[in-house]
């Protein structure tokens, strides 16, 4: 990207997160995402493999979606997984979680259930033992449960 | 009252690695559900699950109003040595639970 | 199953059943076969199965001490495991002080009562809950044999004549959708065929274990209907309509469903 696309970039995203600070819309925005994603990686360059992103593409209800993250990597002292970040396109929020590992964790995997408030983008970032990073995303849709109860 | 199921395996061979499961009893709740009268329900989840083996972290997780109610974990860890492992969840309004498991290693 | 036997089969629940046709023996399938491989594992893994979580609870309280008796139920029916095996298969069963069909969460609050001394538990609450889970994991696996006592006949018509009754502001019957179109979806979710195999049980959109009489309020709900109150008369001849209905069915409590 060059200088004047990345200002506008930066611009956009900037006002939006101030936007949704103020006003707290119900929906998150990609340019949430995008900020999030930099709070982790800073201007490091994300690569795309080596993740891999284990979530149904039709959920059943997106109360509980089960998700599975699993990074291919040795796990060896100088060679691991460091940590695993998830985030997503259209929640209130763009973090889903943050998962440590240790460099004795065997197999960098881990599995949890996550809310999906609509059908949307989850993206996975893996954070290596050399610094680099690299992801998977994954598009899931997600339909209201038919018959539902009052809200408290 | 139960909060925890947790599953390790009770025994393993040095270099192995096992699977942890853990469930913890908790509603999660977002912070941005509506009562019928229009007042928002305040947040109140689980923020930080931490796993550790004979007093060392390995395996720690920042959780976030988008991890289901009732927040399940599995993850892995190579062992070389019996000892015990110690779960905590620590979270909004002081919430605090603890557990253990001990795995005996040949 | 021999021609003669279902034909002799079809003509009972003919006379029995109004007009509508119930699912044939051999259709029936579980609300489990309906559900994504993941939300089954969900079900099948006792260390993620969320349920669990109240089944454990409950197996406290079935040791606790309680009301001006101070007796645990472990005091009288000793080792569920035991004492408790097949019981929730029978149930909703016939009272005979009452005189009417009870469900496993009324006959709890009877032998509260009664047994213990104690205040029945509200309906819903989380300890009525964990202790019907518990009693009722007790029997899964074991074929569903509810309403086969003679003196539940009546209540079963009764069941059976609220099921296929239209109401509500979309005016329909229960057996519109899990008689006449199971097989087909509404919005994004599998209909099903109603059977309550697995009560009380973890549903996914109340991120909390629940009963059959909360799920039938919220189909109730659903169709614009009144629902009935909790521990209504007719609330319990539906469940026991619908049990005697998932009759042969294992118990699959605590089961996971959408």
């Amino acid at each position: 990207m060059d200088q004047s696309t990345r200002r506008e970039f930066f611009a956009l995203a900037g006002g939006a997160t101030a936007l949704a600070v103020t006003l707290r819309p119900a929906e998150a925005t990609p340019a949430m995402l995008a900020s999030a994603i930099r709070n982790v990686v800073g201007s490091e360059p994300v690569k795309t493999g080596k993740v891999k992103l284990d979530i149904p593409p039709l959920v059943e209800n997106g109360n509980t979606v089960p998700m599975t993250v699993s990074v291919d990597s040795p796990m060896a002292p100088e060679d691991h997984v460091k940590s695993i970040h998830v985030f997503n396109e259209k929640n209130p929020q763009p973090n889903i979680g943050n998962f440590h590992l240790s460099p004795k964790a065997g197999r960098a995997q881990v599995s949890t259930r996550i809310r999906l408030a609509d059908s949307q983008k989850v993206v996975a970032i893996a954070k290596l033992s050399d610094g680099t990073f690299w992801s998977a995303s994954v598009d899931v849709v997600v339909t209201l449960a038919a018959c539902t109860d009052e809200v408290i | 009252m139960a909060s925890a199921l947790i599953n390790v395996p009770p025994k393993a061979k040095r270099g192995d690695v096992i699977e942890i499961k853990t469930l913890m009893s908790h509603i999660m709740e977002t912070g941005y559900r509506h009562t019928a009268s229009g007042e928002a329900v305040p947040r109140d989840i689980i923020t930080s699950f931490i796993c550790r083996f004979n007093g060392n972290e390995i395996f720690r997780a920042d959780l976030f109003p988008a991890i289901a109610a009732n927040p399940f974990f599995s993850f892995f860890t190579s062992v070389t040595e019996s000892g015990k492992f110690e779960f905590e969840w620590v979270g909004d309004k002081g919430f605090s639970e603890t557990a253990s498991a001990s795995i005996s290693v040949e | 199953m021999s021609f003669s036997r279902t034909i002799a089969i079809a003509g009972v629940l003919a006379a029995t059943a109004a007009a509508a046709a119930e699912i044939p023996q051999e259709q029936r399938r579980s609300g489990f076969t309906f559900m994504t491989p993941e939300t089954q594992t969900m079900q099948n893994d006792d260390t993620a199965n969320p349920g669990m979580l109240w089944v454990l609870d409950g197996e406290t309280l079935w040791n606790k001490q309680e009301g001006n008796a101070g007796k645990a139920c472990a005091d009288c029916h000793g080792d569920a495991a035991t004492s408790m095996k097949g019981v929730a298969t029978r149930y909703p069963a016939f009272d005979k002080t009452l005189g009417r069909p009870v469900d496993l969460e009324q006959r709890i609050n009877l032998c509260r009562t009664n047994h213990q001394q104690a205040t029945p538990l509200a309906f819903e609450s989380r300890d009525l809950l964990a202790i019907t889970a518990f009693i009722a994991e007790q029997s899964r696996g074991s074929p569903i044999e509810a309403g086969s006592d003679p003196q539940l006949e009546p209540f079963i018509a009764k069941g059976r004549a609220l099921y296929t009754q239209r109401q509500g502001q979309l005016n329909l019957a229960c057996n519109n959708c899990h008689e006449e179109v199971w097989d087909k979806r509404l919005a994004g979710s599998a209909i099903t065929q109603g059977h309550a195999t697995g009560y009380p049980l973890y549903r996914l959109e109340w991120q909390t274990l629940g009963s059959l009489q909360r799920r039938l309020r919220a189909c109730m709900t659903g169709i614009r209907a009144q629902a009935y109150d909790f521990g209504s008369p007719e609330l319990i001849d539906l469940e026991l309509y619908l049990m005697s209905r998932a009759r042969g069915l294992p118990v699959e409590s605590p089961a996971v469903r959408p």
